[in-house]
């Protein structure tokens, strides 16, 4: 096993979030939105990172790209990213792409589509040839499957499917080592998000790229990643390798969700009980005490509230963080 | 038993700076007191527009022709004053987001209990009480003490919930629903999901549930549509339409998913983007992103013909082609 391209260890985000009627000089209120993530990512993995809206998944995926402060430490390729000069930021900056939920959004409309995608190309490499640029940008618009003929077009003529393969192309041209890609195909049909899911593997067969997969469909995830994180609330709650995870979830939040998941199968879809996770997600701004997840959890006990559960190692690869993983999840139980 | 609700070659156009865009293109079907139906497909296939003009909610440039009758009546004819009876007491809808279609400056005690103080003729407090009981029904913990809260005070889920027991106030007998559960986490789905089935199995409230997503349709509809490009493409029960699609779209669209409880080498895909409805094909709107097609089907569109078993297609590819492709596929 080759040594791994990011190492995170320990990273928290925290914002600040004015009170409201407060004095200029009332001190700010602290929202942790990622409390304590550690993980590490092999060269040519992907790693599915999925949760609910406020789990802190995208702000995990701005603090790697290091578009919000953090602390904690990132090494990227066994370097300190908190640390670097501002030339070796910029080769991080290289290294590192990223790919965004609306992809219509995420491109300049006043640009045509070669000039969007030789961006990257020509921001960090202003000495490339003019030819050379032409070329690259045609390889790549054909890789991604769209028309080279279709260079001179602004976005605003392609559909969201293909302004996706846009950002992807010009997230490409640099020959990155890690893409990050946050929810690149909730925004997508059905028949289209299949399409780009598709080219994303496929791109990292013959690119050997490794990802950070973020989405808040766990089927697709599965679909892409080796292995899953689990987010609530900005905490890890389960990790392990993609088929374990969904086949054998230990925490029972992992449960619950892969449980919500509907499967378009009636007869199977009709026969399965499905236990529901109640209530709501608590207020990030005044987490729960000790574990995050137990004002929602039929396994609750009092060292819950006292105690932040640890990951525990559960099973070869496979991590959980609930100090009762070994215990039966009542509802779960009921539902087998 | 006489259908609930039959619509009868339903067409939409919208008129726009680019032209007519034809949204929905003669589309009928009937609904059965209590039944669900799911209308499925993608976006723009016409699946929303059907329902807004069923309920007369078309946006100003807009027109609907054919008919809808419910019970007896058309509601494409019916004047403003009687259509309105006819939305609030007999039919309701929930939208897709929750936090646009509340008030957003009114509390929610007199969001609904104005709901029942002009069609029930309730007193306000009567009307506030009757509002906090269906709250309580919908699971809102609390009921009682929130009702005077804001929209903006609740969740999404809670929000969502309480666009259901709105529309609930007046005891309808159809419910629409457009993408209820789209803009929702995939817990609070299944939390809404298994509400709507709670209300079905207890009121027995017909439904007409919108969505794009084939997992919500699988667990709780009696029927499926499926529609694209504003054309109807097959329609049966939803047993049927899962186990054995006729319809080339059906299947591409089955095999698009990915599935939890499966690990797949790599999804099958539909080639191409979907129409451009200010343009579509005079035949078949499927046509140009068809497997199956063959260059004689371009200009000619396929009627919808039903088959022995109930369900209906329009198709020009025999059956048996594409239940020999799915055999094939697996």
């Amino acid at each position: 096993m080759s040594a791994p391209i990011l190492q995170v260890s320990d990273l928290r985000v925290t914002f600040d979030v004015p009170v409201r009627g407060g004095w200029p000089w009332t001190p700010p209120r602290k929202l942790q939105a990622v409390g304590g993530i550690s993980f590490d990512l092999s060269p040519g993995e992907v790693l599915g990172v999925v949760g609910e809206s406020g789990s802190g998944k995208s702000t995990l995926a701005r603090a790697i790209v290091g578009t919000v402060p953090s602390t904690g430490r990132i090494l990227f390729d066994g370097r300190d990213i908190g640390a670097l000069s501002a030339e070796e930021r910029r080769a991080h900056r290289r290294d590192v792409q990223m790919i965004f939920q609306d992809p219509l959004a995420a491109l300049n409309p006043r640009m045509t589509v070669g000039d969007i995608i030789a961006e990257p190309l020509t921001t960090h490499f202003p000495k490339t040839p003019r030819a050379e640029v032409r070329q690259r940008v045609r390889d790549l618009m054909e890789r991604v499957g769209l028309l080279p003929n279709l260079v001179n077009r602004y976005p605003h003529e392609f559909s969201g499917g293909q302004c996706q393969r846009i950002g992807i192309a010009r997230a490409l041209i640099l020959n990155p080592k890690l893409l990050i890609c946050d929810e690149p195909v909730s925004a997508l049909d059905v028949s289209v998000q299949a399409q780009v899911v598709n080219l994303l593997r496929e791109l990292r067969r013959e690119m050997g790229i490794a990802m950070v997969f973020i989405a808040h469909d766990l089927s697709v995830v599965r679909h892409i990643s080796d292995r899953i994180m689990v987010m609530y609330l900005g905490r890890l709650m389960e990790t392990a390798p993609a088929r374990q995870l969904v086949e054998r979830p230990r925490h029972p939040y992992t449960q619950f969700l892969i449980s919500s998941v509907p499967i378009p199968d009636p007869a199977l879809e009709k026969a399965r009980p499905r236990p529901v996770l109640e209530g709501d997600l608590p207020s990030p701004l005044s987490p729960p005490s000790g574990c995050v997840f137990r004002t929602r959890c039929p396994k609750a006990k009092p060292k819950c509230a006292e105690v932040p559960p640890p990951p525990y190692d559960v099973a070869p690869g496979q991590r959980a963080t609930c100090h009762y993983w070994n215990e039966p999840t009542p509802m779960m139980q009921a539902a087998e | 038993m006489a259908p609930l609700l039959e619509v009868e070659d339903l067409r939409v156009t919208f008129r726009t700076g680019d032209g007519e865009v034809n949204a929905v293109n003669g589309v009928s079907f009937a609904l059965n007191p209590g039944e669900t139906l799911a209308i499925v497909g993608e976006s723009g296939s016409g699946k929303s527009q059907t329902a807004y003009a069923a309920m007369g909610l078309l946006a100003r440039n807009g027109r609907a022709t054919g008919t809808v009758r419910y019970q007896g009546r058309n509601l494409l004819e019916l004047p403003q004053r009687e259509l309105n009876k006819v939305r609030s007491e007999e039919i309701a809808m929930i939208f897709q987001d929750p936090m646009t279609s509340l008030n957003p400056y009114l509390r929610i005690s007199d969001q609904m209990a104005e709901v029942l103080m002009l069609h029930k003729g309730m007193g306000k407090r009567q009307a506030v009480d009757e509002a906090a009981r269906m709250l309580d029904a919908v699971r809102i913990p609390d009921a009682r003490a929130r009702i005077t809260m804001y929209p903006h005070e609740f969740s999404g889920g809670m929000r969502q919930r309480i666009m259901i027991a709105m529309a609930l106030l007046c005891r309808p007998k159809l419910l629409i629903a457009d993408e209820p559960t789209t803009a929702l986490d995939v817990t609070v789905q299944a939390q809404i999901m298994k509400l709507l089935g709670d209300i079905k199995r207890d009121l027995g409230t017909a439904m007409i549930l919108i969505t794009h997503d084939l997992g919500v349709v699988a667990g709780s509809s009696d029927r499926t549509l499926v529609m694209y490009g504003g054309q109807i493409m097959e329609e049966g029960t939803t047993d049927a339409i899962f186990a054995t699609p006729t319809h080339p779209y059906t299947l591409g669209l089955l095999s698009a998913v990915p599935r939890i409880d499966r690990e797949d080498e790599e999804l099958l895909t539909i080639a191409g983007e979907p129409p451009d409805m200010s343009r579509l094909p005079p035949g078949c709107p499927f046509f140009p992103r068809c497997a199956f097609a063959r260059p004689e089907n371009a200009t000619l569109r396929p009627p919808l013909v039903r088959l022995p078993d109930g369900r209906r297609r329009a198709c020009h590819v025999p059956v048996e082609e594409i239940l020999a492709q799915k055999e094939v596929a697996q």
